[in-house]
């Protein structure tokens, strides 16, 4: 099982994956946290929080939903 | 107490749920579907958990995760009968009839020839809807037997497997909005009005969320259509969120000129965050309480078989 990934780590801000511009986080996010990029709209994820690292979000598959 | 938090995505509604399971001191094992590898031969799971909560995005993935956990005693919210019975919307529907619940005129087809037959039936315009899916994606209104055969031959050409099934529905002229209420353990906790000019008036484009005043008609529409998915819901929930069932569930309903309130859909893996203003309810606190009250629920069956 994946390790526990509480928020433990400080760094709050990277940069967009599609446009470089920063993307903040009000506190320290969790890994697969998803934010939308201010500059360019780009859905992101978190991929890791220390560093803190952004990638473009998976394309939402045919099965998700409520 | 240890539970594990079965997702796919972290949203506001994760981040609020594991926000009130940290508050109340719970230990969190995170478990992200496709990081999960599940020994489904051994005994029990990979670590020792007290219960598991459900909020995997992905429905195929949820079903067999919870299923595995299940296998191993551990309570799961939402429980695996519950989860399918909601993952398809044929189900769903024959389970809403079954239970005497009212639900728009629906037919299933298995051809393009056979749903149009359906349609003339039903009368345009008509709605369909893929079988599995969420988020109002691939719904679609059709006005006239044109347009219908035109998504038909879309549906067959583009489609997988699954868009063999074709769900047919009536279109209930709603008044611009639609409700939905939600029930934790058989109890339901609110209900809001979701606005819009578009006619799918439940996904965000725009819209406007507003209280519903829980009638006793509601809430006993929302009950009934809770059991009809929730087989562990004996209708007895004596006023706690641990007695009626063990699901927690969001009610869709669509308000029919003539009918009445219709019950379109129920969905397992509920969506709230903007139903807790409107409401004044702390629906993540409802359902965290509710998961540990299985979980607890649960540490007395397993001690018991042990
Ligand atoms: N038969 C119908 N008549 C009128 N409006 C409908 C009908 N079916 C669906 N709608 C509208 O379309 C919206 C989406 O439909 P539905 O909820 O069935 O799809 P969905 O993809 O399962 O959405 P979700 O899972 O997010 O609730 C409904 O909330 C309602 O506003
Ligand atoms: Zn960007």
């Amino acid at each position: 099982m994946p390790e526990t990934n509480a928020p433990a780590v400080a760094t709050t801000a990277a940069a967009c994956p599609e446009c470089n511009a920063e993307v903040a986080f009000d506190r320290a996010p969790r890994r697969h946290e998803i934010a939308r990029c201010r500059a360019c709209a780009a859905e992101l994820e978190v991929t890791s929080t220390d560093p803190l690292s952004l990638e473009l979000a998976p394309e939402v598959e045919e099965d998700w939903g409520e | 107490m240890r539970i594990a938090f079965l997702h796919t995505r972290i949203r506001v509604e994760e981040r609020l749920l594991l926000d009130e399971l940290e508050r109340r001191g719970v230990e969190i094992e995170l478990l992200h579907a496709d990081e999960a590898a599940l020994d489904i031969t051994a005994d029990a799971p990979p670590r020792p958990v007290d219960a598991l909560f459900d909020r995997c995005l992905s429905n195929t993935k949820a079903c067999a995760i919870v299923r595995a956990f299940t296998s191993w005693g551990v309570p799961c919210v939402n429980p695996p009968e519950a989860l399918e019975n909601c993952a398809d919307k044929g189900r769903t529907t024959a389970l809403l009839r079954r239970a005497g619940v009212p639900s728009p005129r629906t037919i299933l087809a298995f051809s393009p020839e056979s749903a149009l037959d359906a349609a003339d039936d039903l009368g345009y315009p008509v709605v369909l809807k893929p079988a599995v899916g969420s988020w109002g994606r691939l719904v679609a209104r059709l006005r006239d037997r044109d347009a219908l055969e035109a998504v038909l031959e879309h549906k067959a050409t583009l489609g997988g497997v699954q868009h063999g099934v074709i769900y047919l529905q009536e279109h209930v002229d709603k008044p611009g909005r639609d409700i939905r209420a939600f029930v934790v353990g058989g109890r339901t906790l609110c209900a809001v009005a979701r606005y819009s000019e578009h006619w799918i008036t439940n996904t965000a484009r725009g819209g406007r969320t507003e209280n519903v005043p829980l009638t006793p008609e509601l809430d006993d529409l929302c009950a009934r259509a809770a059991r009809a998915v929730d087989p562990s819901d004996s209708g007895d929930s004596g006023g706690t969120s641990s007695g009626g069932g063990a699901a927690a569930l969001a009610i869709d309903i669509l308000e029919h000129p003539e009918r009445g309130p219709l019950v379109n859909e129920v969905n397992a893996t509920m969506e709230f965050r903007n139903s807790i203003a409107p409401t004044g309810v702390d629906i993540p606190a409802m359902l965290v309480e509710h998961v540990l009250a299985r979980a607890e629920a649960g540490a007395g069956a397993q001690g018991a078989a042990a």
